[in-house]
């Protein structure tokens, strides 16, 4: 595999494990606080929110997910351009929409396919750049 | 007024500078030699001995914090255009604080996914 084709190979595989992770991560997240219920804004109401966020398994998982997400983040500058990772990042709102519609069979208004069709397309415009414009980086050892 | 403009300034510049200061920390770091999890551990480490990491952390920190801040003074559809502006603010920072290139083309699909996430996000 060319240089160039395998640069671009290994940040698609990183935004796309980025979308994921950041993804599962927002959505365990807010399975875990529905399952801790609303937090009142007293100071044992938090304290009992602190306390019930560190015993649930959940919220660990997602947290895990979140800092995969930074880590796969971190690994992808460490070679691409932050102006070609950081849109590339938003892909996940377009995946989250069709999830909403195969998975959770939503109806998804017309406006907001609008907005899908305008990131993809976004997306598509700023993968045709090359992943990297600055000059090569040492390897970390 | 003048509060919630000062705090969508803060917002922007913590959240695009501690992006910033990070993408710069692992251009330093380099990437890692492979993918093996002895290789990807080394790479954390020396990730995290970066100054410029510790520099972004907080920076990142206090961008959520003042979202949220923001979400609970002003209405959806002011915050979202504004956390959406970070795309463009950012291709700023790339092009003249990281020295990217950043081509017509590129900046055309960043704008056009800076519009696309305000019009999924406020349906």
């Amino acid at each position: 595999m060319s240089h160039e084709r395998r640069l671009r190979f290994k940040t698609l595989v990183m935004v796309l494990l980025m979308v994921v992770c950041a993804n599962v991560g927002d959505l365990m997240l807010k399975r875990g606080m529905l399952q801790i219920g609303a937090v009142q804004l007293t100071l044992s109401g938090i304290w009992l929110a602190l306390l019930s966020t560190i015993h649930n398994t959940t919220i660990w998982l997602a947290i895990l997910f979140l800092i995969a997400f930074t880590f796969c983040y971190m690994t992808a500058v460490s070679w691409a351009d932050y102006s070609y990772v950081m849109p590339a990042g938003a892909f996940g709102y377009a995946v989250q929409t069709l999830l909403a519609v195969v998975i959770l069979h939503e109806a998804v208004s017309a406006r907001r396919w609008f907005g899908v069709v305008l990131i993809v397309v976004g997306v598509l415009l700023v993968g045709q750049t090359h992943p990297s414009t600055t000059a090569p980086k040492p390897v970390a050892s | 007024m003048t509060r919630l403009v000062l705090m969508l300034v803060f917002f922007i510049c913590c959240s695009t500078g501690g992006e910033i200061a990070m993408t710069h920390g692992m251009k330093q770091v380099g990437e890692p030699e492979s993918f093996r999890p002895g290789a990807l551990l080394r790479f954390a480490g020396k990730a995290l001995s970066s100054g410029w990491i510790w520099f972004a952390l907080p920076l990142l920190a206090a961008s959520f914090y003042s979202l949220l801040i923001l979400l609970s003074w002003a209405p959806l559809s002011v915050v979202i255009p504004a956390s959406a502006f970070n795309y463009v603010v950012g291709t700023f920072g790339a092009k003249y604080l990281l020295r990217e290139q950043v081509s017509p083309k590129r900046w055309m699909g960043v704008i056009m996914v800076c519009i696309g996430v305000t019009v999924v996000l406020l349906t």
